[in-house]
């Protein structure tokens, strides 16, 4: 008989091993009705096995899982939804090319027709403040939007459990408020919430308890609201945290990048525009462009790049030569350098040698090439220089990059640029999906970059990031960008405001909001 | 001078020429819409095309032909299935492969077939119907696998668009790992639907040798399941679309035979070749629009699917 | 349960053990196949040796005194087409219609023979050389040019050209082309000794193509292991969003890999006219175009691999004949054979990027441990 206090999941010593990895070594977990339970872990710690393993999708090796007090076995997702586990993704499990309706339907194993469901989207909509219109297709919605549609096609089925995975990064610091808000109510309607995120701030705000994993080990459980961030983080890596240093550097040198009104239509139905953004970045100085992924960040790259040319030479300067129309050898050639957001087969080809990763951006810097031959002693260099001054652990640079583990194949990434003393260099998503080791050593590179007088753009999405490494930060919401402030100017809630769209507090005076952006 | 006899003669041919191409391709859109590129249409349709006259020859039924040129088609595709699905070899080596092997093989278990004729698949008579003047002929005198044609074409658009393992199915074509994410069988669902493509090209191709002709000659689909895939492409994988397409196709192909026909000073090899200009300009308007394209097209195509931890 | 566990990095091992693997699979299924054709089910008593077909197949055509100079003419176009078709597939770029560049590489190369019929010139063969590498070239060039300017696959676009290569080759060979002196049979005239490529040695049907083929293998080992050119065909199969990142143009690719692969099959069909045939007749090819396909595959895309495949998959098409005369199979055996060997081939290539494991079947759940 289920009781308040029969908990409504409990794991005991689950095992699950990969080849190579033990993911998930004796693992414990309990979860009680209507808490909502946080899952602390770096990348790698086995959060996403657990998960998985929760709701269907892989199989313990070992160990119980007892649902309501209850031994069960979860065969696939269909069981674990027959038993009441729903589940919102960190990638989000959608179809582009559907419409909300067909994508909930398709979660679901006794919809209804079509009419009925659309009405219970509507209603579940408007319960849980979530607007959503059923017959959209899912490409035309912002991220936020699309998360609705996860979580609804969830609620849809009256969960029990809700698994949460990593459903704050894509969302401005308001827009997760509005989340928590639904997220508390079903906990006081006795849905039992399983958290995962990695913003430990949010976690001590919103969870009743902790589970901390590391190396796919159970290490502890807490009261998020007794510990710090600090102290919850690190719990998580297990050693004291440093975070990276910086001196206060001069930053009225030359500027490096300027942007001037740099517009650009969508490439596609998919693509955002990008509508009249200026920038100026000088030498000794890191910019950050914050923003929710989606709203113009792969455009602008691509723009910086030189993949996708501007639509006039001078609305991209480096070192005071119009860029805009140029392809990314020629931007190289006047050394920059570039690291873009996909580790693999962007920045790097995974079936590829870390040798041949080398030259991949090298080939048109001095000795890599004679005479259209390739100089493979000189990339073979390159890479074990890369590798020794970044610690790239790896097993040979003989060995192709899909073997190097996300920390490192970006270490390498990151390295392989660093190491040429770009006078600019404009960074993606630096440390996205990295372990915070790992995380620290790619910002501590930027920052020692920049100190020697290179300029440093970093677009991300992680605000705790930009806040401690950056000198300036503009926000990027719908293709336009905000002017840069200095990162001591403004909160966290200013940002976040920006990042919906509104205009972030202005504080310098009218002559700076006489730009086109206004004019729409 | 031209009667009303010859126009209507012209529009049955124009049927019978458009009705493989439409068979093998209705078979090879619900192979794609499932994320899948089996380039190995025209394997499968000789491979139908000899089986049926095999199989019609020895049990003197074409019935059984034709269930013999779709169960060789669908076995054919299954072991493109099997390399592309189970073992995750490149699409379009493996589609290759299955052509070139389909070929090789025809031809040899063809062989002692080449020269020997067999029953033509009766037309339908429709009492009172097949009779009336031109709308008879046009409409109601034709074999079963015309309107077998039409009625597949709008089953399989009833099945994609209106029923929820048609929806499951595009699914699996859009984004393999989201499907397997929410609990599809996405091999399971893939293996399906490579099956029925073969099944129809092997139908399509047991066409050409059973009721367009009546009989096996070596390499006699003559790039058919080539114009077919090409043909999805020209419909943007809308079943309303291939129909229009394989239908105007039909015209083209029938076309080059009417002007040999008429006797026109145009060289008959200039106009054996037109069907295949015609697919390539067509292919050119059909593609301009790259971004049209891209949202035309199932997002997973040719792309193998591993469930990854 | 047989499971596959992806590996880390694909097997350097495997890549040389799969066309061996291959290789025994078909060898294995062509005698089962003989078996068949051999087993008189009546009586249940094999009517001939099935072991005889099989030898017939793969080792007697390489005796005799011609053996080998048989299996290097047939390897000649093999080899030449399938190091182009190797370089399109590695950058991805699907050209799958050689058969037609080989066909108006060999109507261009005629189309000199022809137009200089008696004229006794040292010039004339170079110049059909340079005929037959531009027919081929731009044959190859059309669906380059569709595909970069309006994005139409080249798949289809240079396969529906072999069709229209065909039909081409007959309307010149039934029509202007043909020879006036020869009863109306459609065939070109015979080409005249300047006309033909001279042969190695005296006595041998060997001529200039085999070196020319060797020299392919070279220069394109040279251009796909050690040039940047090279490098920029590999990142592009591989990774196409990383090969625009570092600055490699996708279109010149397409534009260079179709060429050049379009100029080789060009050569080759001129070399079989001007160097085996003589004359152009309605057949020129036993589909080597297609057949290259096969063996570049086979040669694991390398010219080196290609060399060694293009060897193996000519015993093929010696063997089908010879199996055909001496067994009275039918002469499709041979490419029966190639197809079996490129499925079997795609089969054992999963063991690059898999590992074969015996998995157990998932514990059942155990009771609740004490």
């Amino acid at each position: 008989m289920p009781t308040e206090t029969t908990p409504r999941l409990e794991l005991r010593s689950i095992t699950k091993a990969f080849p190579g990895v033990l993911a998930n070594d004796q693992v414990d977990l309990t979860v009680m009705p209507g808490e909502i339970h946080a899952l602390l872990g770096e990348n790698g710690a086995g959060k996403s096995t657990l998960v998985k393993i929760i709701s269907g999708v892989l199989h313990a090796d070992s160990g119980d899982l007892l649902w309501q007090g209850e031994p069960v076995t979860i065969p696939n997702p269909k069981a674990a939804r027959a038993l009441g586990i729903g589940m919102v993704f960190q990638h989000f499990s959608l179809f582009e090319a559907l419409t909300v309706a067909e994508n909930i339907e398709l979660g679901m194993d006794h919809s209804g027709n079509r009419r009925t469901l659309e009405a219970r989207i509507e209603e579940m909509a408007t319960k849980y403040g979530l607007p959503l219109e059923p017959r959209r297709h899912v490409h035309t919605l912002s991220v936020g939007e699309k998360q609705r549609i996860e979580i609804i096609r969830a609620l849809l089925l009256n969960p029990k459990l809700l698994i949460m995975d990593e459903p704050t990064s894509v969302l401005t610091p308001q827009e997760a408020e509005t989340l928590f808000k639904t997220l508390r109510q079903l906990a006081r309607e006795g849905v039992s919430i399983l958290f995962i995120s990695h913003k430990l701030g949010e976690i001590k705000a919103l969870c009743h308890t902790a589970t901390i994993l590391r190396g796919g080990r159970f290490i502890t459980s807490c009261n998020p609201a007794e510990e710090s961030p600090k102290s919850m983080a690190e719990m998580m890596i297990g050693e004291r945290l440093t975070p990276p240093e910086r001196s206060d550097t001069d930053h009225s040198g030359v500027g490096r990048l300027v942007i001037s009104n740099l517009s650009a239509p969508a490439e596609s139905q998919f693509g955002v525009k990008l509508d009249a953004i200026d920038l100026t970045v000088r030498g000794g100085e890191i910019v950050g462009i914050a923003g929710v992924s989606g709203n113009g960040q792969s455009e602008l790259m691509a723009h910086l790049t030189g993949e996708r040319l501007a639509p006039s030479a001078s609305m991209i300067s480096i070192d005071g030569v119009a860029v805009g129309r140029k392809g990314p050898s020629d931007r190289r050639d006047m050394t920059a350098a570039f690291v873009p957001e996909e580790r693999m087969g962007h920045a790097a080809v995974p079936d590829m040698t870390l040798v041949d990763n080398a030259l991949l951006t090298s080939h048109r810097r001095n000795g890599f090439t004679l005479r259209g031959f390739i100089n493979r002693l000189k990339s073979e260099g390159y890479a074990q220089i890369v590798c020794d001054a970044f610690r790239v652990k790896h097993r040979g640079i003989r060995h192709a990059a899909g073997h190097l583990s996300g920390g490192n194949l970006q270490k390498f990434v990151i390295g392989r640029e660093i190491e040429h003393t770009p006078s600019l260099l404009v960074a993606n998503q630096p440390t996205w999906g990295v372990d915070s080791g790992a995380a620290a050593s790619i910002q501590q590179a930027l920052i020692d970059l920049a100190q020697g007088d290179s300029a440093v753009l970093v677009i991300s999405q992680d605000l705790d990031e930009l806040l401690t490494i950056s000198d300036r930060i503009a926000v990027l919401h719908d293709g336009r960008l905000s002017q840069a402030r200095p990162t001591g100017d403004f909160t966290i809630e200013d940002i976040g405001l920006a990042m919906t769209g509104h205009e972030m507090a202005d504080n310098t005076g009218p002559s700076e909001q006489n730009n086109t952006r206004s004019a729409t | 001078m031209i009667s009303v006899d010859i126009v209507v003669l012209t529009i049955v041919s124009i049927i019978g020429a458009t009705t493989p191409l439409l068979i093998a391709a209705t078979g090879e859109l619900v192979t794609e819409k499932s994320g899948v590129l089996n380039l190995g249409v025209e394997g499968m349709m000789l491979m139908g095309a000899v089986s049926g006259v095999g199989a019609t020859i020895a049990t003197d039924s074409w019935i059984l032909g034709l269930l013999c040129a779709a169960a060789v088609g669908m076995a054919f595709s299954l072991l493109f299935g099997f390399l592309t699905l189970t073992l995750m070899a490149n699409q379009v080596a493996s589609g290759l492969a299955l052509t070139i092997f389909g070929a090789g093989l025809s031809a040899v278990i063809g062989a002692p077939l080449v020269g020997k004729r067999v029953h033509r698949i009766p037309d339908l008579e429709i009492a009172g119907l097949t009779d009336l003047p031109i709308i008879g002929p046009i409409f109601f005198g034709h074999d079963p696998l015309v309107y077998f044609s039409l009625i597949s074409l709008a089953a399989v658009s009833w099945f994609l668009f209106r029923t929820r393992a048609g929806l499951a199915l595009r699914a699996v074509g859009e984004s393999h790992d989201s499907a397997h994410a929410i609990g599809y069988r996405v091999i399971r669902i893939r293996y399906a639907a490579v099956a029925f493509g073969g099944m129809m090209a092997g139908l399509g191709g047991a066409y050409l040798s059973l009721a367009a002709t009546s009989l096996w000659a070596e390499g006699m689909t003559a790039g058919r399941g080539w114009i077919a895939l090409a043909l999805i492409v020209f419909a943007a994988w809308r079943p309303l679309r291939l129909l229009l397409g394989a239908y105007l196709f039909g015209i083209f192909w029938i076309g080059q035979l009417a002007v040999q026909g008429l006797g026109l000073p145009i060289a008959t090899e200039f106009m054996g070749a037109l069907p295949y200009l015609v697919t390539i300009i067509v292919l050119v308007i059909i593609s301009r629009d790259s971004t049209k394209f891209l949202l035309d097209a199932p997002a997973c195509i040719g792309k193998a699917f591993h469930p990854t931890a | 349960m047989l499971t596959l566990v992806p590996r880390p990095e694909s097997s350097k091992r495997m890549m040389y053990l799969s066309p061996i693997f291959a290789l025994s699979a078909t060898i294995f299924c062509g005698l089962v196949i003989f078996s068949i054709m051999s087993f008189d089910f009546a009586t249940f008593t094999f009517t001939s040796n099935p072991f005889d077909p099989l030898v017939n197949f793969f080792y007697t055509p390489l005796t005799g005194r011609s053996g080998l100079t048989n299996l290097a003419m047939k390897a000649t176009p093999l080899v030449l087409i399938a190091i182009g078709l190797a370089m399109c597939y590695r950058a991805n770029v699907w050209n799958i219609g050689a058969e037609g560049q080989y066909t108006v590489g060999a109507l261009a190369g005629t189309g000199v023979a022809l137009a200089f019929y008696g004229v006794d010139s040292w010039l004339l063969l170079p110049a059909m050389f340079i005929a037959g590498a531009l027919g081929g070239l731009i044959w190859a060039a059309i669906p380059a040019l569709l595909r970069t300017r309006f994005n139409a696959s080249e798949l289809l676009v240079s396969l529906m050209l072999v069709y229209v290569a065909t039909q081409l080759l007959f309307f010149l060979v039934y029509g202007p082309w043909k020879d006036p002196d020869g009863f109306a049979f459609p065939e070109s005239r015979v080409f005249h000794t300047a006309a033909r490529i001279p042969q190695l040695f005296e006595g041998s049907r060997l001529n200039l193509g085999t070196p020319i083929a060797l020299l392919a293998v070279i220069g394109g080992w040279l251009l796909m292991g050690r040039s940047l050119i090279g490098f920029q065909i590999k990142v592009l199969g591989a990774a196409p969003n990383a090969a625009r990142f570092a600055g490699f143009s996708e279109k010149k690719v397409i534009w260079l890999t179709l060429l050049v692969s379009g100029t080789l099959a060009g050569i080759a069909g001129l070399i079989e006219v001007a160097g085996t045939i003589h004359q152009l007749v309605p057949v020129i090819s036993p589909g080597y175009g297609f057949t290259a396909i096969i063996v570049a595959f086979l040669g694991r895309l390398n010219p080196v691999g290609i060399l060694l495949a293009g060897l193996l998959i000519a015993l093929s098409f010696l063997g089908g004949e010879t199996v055909q005369i001496e067994n009275g199979l039918p002469k499709a055996a041979g490419s029966l054979f190639q197809g079996m060997l490129l499925f079997f081939l795609l089969a054992s290539d999963v063991m690059l990027n898999y590992r074969i494991a015996w998995k157990r079947h998932r514990p059942a759940p155990r009771k609740i441990a004490q």
